[in-house]
């Protein structure tokens, strides 16, 4: 087992508006090996960008982390000061968007995009640091690279957009990636191309990746490990064989059961009850307990978080797998 | 682009065949020049000489004829009271507009780094009292503003001439005051009313333009790079506020041109519109309407100038421009 190079624990990130103080991400804890994919799964709203953000230390006003550490080889992220922490950015700790059309600025060239994310953290000359931007697009599979770099986002494809973004996180071989619902705008080929350039790139530099989504079918394809998270809580943690074979969450059940599929053609979709319910107003104890098949009175109360097997967790009272006694 | 210019070209000649013949016809309303230009007790005979000599006795429909005819070869006529060509007396009174322009334009221009920090905090103290003073520059009645001002620098401290141009010196055969120091201290006051207007809208369009870019994914991708702050609020996000900007500015630059009628009044500046106020006063025909056309070509001009400039901030609009260059 390769050791973690980031671990969260007990994250907790509000958001204080004037409605009220909105709990994005309430304790969530996890851990990011080296080479290895962690998905974050979860629907719109369940707090994984801002996990994502709080990671990188980019919560936006009136957000706040109010509790927990997040640990990058062993070093307390939220004890930094801000240039400590903008030195760790996009060099040890990269992030990749979910729209392409909307990460790039759209009034400056690719090539100053690139090499300013070269000279923030390595100074070099700007022949040097074009250089090294046009070999990044080359390894992402971007044709011609000299002469794209002298284009605008705009007259890039959102695939070719994404690479150069995948591009740009990659160029200082960071520890850790952070994709949040990388591929989700882009059409399923390009998806698939994506995704698996990601992966390789990922192995061979043996960068550590957080896959956020709220695609189980992207995530079965690429993660090594799974959270899912619900209102702001992960409510079940495993690897990805376990989890998407054995959910012992009723949430993670009813996700699954909701995707569609080959053996049930013709018949409805299985679908959660409910929604989600507003993170400013929760329900008490599990959040998930009034769209729950399974909950009783002793969900009123807040479920804590409990191991099933070793590196297997849930937060519930009653999990659908057998608990160890 | 040329194909644009073109049509563009042709478009504004209508419209100053539509302003020359709304302004003919205006000042005809308005009443007979002859009994403002003469005499009360001339007689009937002098009268009628008068009337003559200025091409008032003919239909009103023959004398616009003759104005086209003479405006084809570049002449406005003459001024009925200064007896002088239309076009000499514009461009005598021009120099100061144009000086006051710059003045106003180039004090105005503070308000960009202020609404630029107000949009960075705005519910900071600093942001709030910038836009509070935004609320006081919009608000204020220009008149108002250049007479407190009178009162307060030129007759309570006497620091600052309250009227006039100061000291000229000529250059190319025309007079300047802005090479002067009598003459910049005649700019001061006049320049800084008309400023305020400007000032005051250039705040609220920068600090809305940066609230909303702020927000955008590629200011968060910027400091995901670990790009340091200043350059992505200076350039990532500033270089995409410029276009909103570029508009207003465009129109208002078109619109300090062409004179500032109650500040020129006020401060007895003898530019342009003062000029037209004049010239209205005495049914002065040929300068009304001498004074429209240039007002007319002074913002479709800028309008061009404006359109070509979009280009250079906004890559999508140069490439996207029917493939022309």
């Amino acid at each position: 087992m390769t050791a973690a190079v980031l671990n969260v624990e007990h994250l907790r990130t509000h958001y204080f508006t004037r409605a009220g103080v909105v709990k994005a991400v309430e304790d969530v804890s996890f851990e990011v090996r080296r080479g290895k994919v962690l998905g974050l799964v979860g629907e719109s709203g369940s707090g994984k960008s801002v996990t994502g953000y709080s990671i990188m230390g980019l919560v936006d006003h009136p957000g706040r982390i109010v509790g927990g550490r997040i640990l990058y080889n062993g070093t307390d992220l939220l004890a930094l000061s801000e240039p400590e922490m903008r030195r760790l950015r996009g060099s040890r700790i990269a992030m990749i968007f979910q729209d392409p059309m909307m990460t790039l600025n759209p009034v400056l060239r690719i090539e100053t995009q690139m090499v300013e994310a070269v000279l923030a953290h390595e100074p070099m000359s700007r022949q040097a640091a074009r250089r090294r931007a046009r070999d990044a697009l080359g390894q992402v599979g971007i044709p011609s690279p000299d002469e794209r770099l002298q284009a605008y986002p705009h007259q890039f494809s959102g695939g070719m957009r994404q690479r150069v973004v995948i591009a740009i996180a990659m160029l200082h071989n960071p520890d850790v990636i952070i994709a949040d619902e990388a591929t989700t705008a882009l059409d399923v080929t390009i998806q698939g191309q994506i995704l698996s350039e990601v992966q390789r790139l990922c192995q061979s530099h043996s960068t550590g990746l957080i896959w956020i989504t709220h695609d189980l079918a992207v995530v079965a394809g690429i993660a090594d490990e799974i959270c899912v998270m619900y209102a702001g809580r992960v409510v079940e943690r495993g690897t990805v064989d376990d989890v998407l074979d054995h959910p012992a969450h009723p949430y993670t059940f009813g996700l699954i059961g909701s995707v569609p599929s080959r053996n049930e053609r013709g018949q409805p979709l299985r679908q959660i009850r409910g929604t989600t319910p507003s993170l400013a107003n929760l329900p008490q104890g599990c959040a998930f307990r009034p769209r729950c098949f399974r909950a009783n009175e002793i969900c009123t109360n807040e479920p804590e978080t409990m191991s099933i097997s070793s590196r297997r967790e849930t937060r519930c009272f009653h999990p659908l797998v057998a608990q160890p006694t | 682009m040329t194909v644009f210019i073109i049509r563009r070209l042709a478009q504004s000649l209508i419209v100053l065949l539509a302003m020359s013949l709304i302004a003919f016809g205006g000042v005809y309303l308005i009443g007979n020049p002859i009994d403002i230009l003469i005499d009360p007790n001339a007689t009937e005979a002098e009268r009628m000489a008068a009337e003559h000599a200025l091409g008032l006795d003919q239909p009103l429909w023959a004398q616009y004829w003759h104005f086209l005819v003479n405006l084809l070869h570049f002449d406005l006529g003459k001024s009925f009271s200064a007896s002088i060509p239309v076009s000499d007396l514009l461009l005598q009174r021009l120099p100061a507009t144009i000086e006051l322009t710059i003045v106003a334009f180039l004090v105005s221009f503070l308000g960009v780094p202020l609404g630029v920090i107000a949009g960075r905090r705005p519910d900071s103290l600093l942001g709030k009292t910038i836009m509070a003073g935004s609320i006081l520059g919009i608000s204020l009645p220009s008149f108002w503003i250049g007479l407190m001002s009178i009162i307060v620098f030129s007759v309570w401290l006497g620091w600052l001439p309250s009227t006039g141009r100061g000291d000229t010196i000529t250059i190319l055969g025309t007079q300047w005051a802005l090479f002067t120091w009598d003459g910049i201290k005649h700019l001061i006051l006049p320049g800084v009313t008309l400023a305020l207007f400007n000032f005051a809208l250039l705040i609220r369009l920068a600090r809305a333009g940066m609230q909303e870019a702020l927000m955008t994914d590629y200011v968060k991708f910027g400091r995901a790079k670990g790009l340091f702050e200043r350059r992505v609020v200076w350039l990532h996000a500033f270089k995409n506020i410029l276009i909103p900007i570029i508009t207003v500015q465009g129109l208002e630059l078109a619109n300090l041109l062409t004179g500032a009628l109650l500040t020129e009044v006020i401060f007895a500046y003898p530019g342009i519109g003062r000029l037209a106020i004049e010239s209205i006063h005495f049914l002065d025909r040929p300068v009304i309407v001498g004074y429209m056309m240039f007002v007319v070509t002074t913002f479709v001009v800028i309008n061009l100038l404006v359109d070509i400039v979009y280009g250079i901030v906004d890559p999508r609009v140069r490439y996207s421009g029917g493939g022309n260059d």
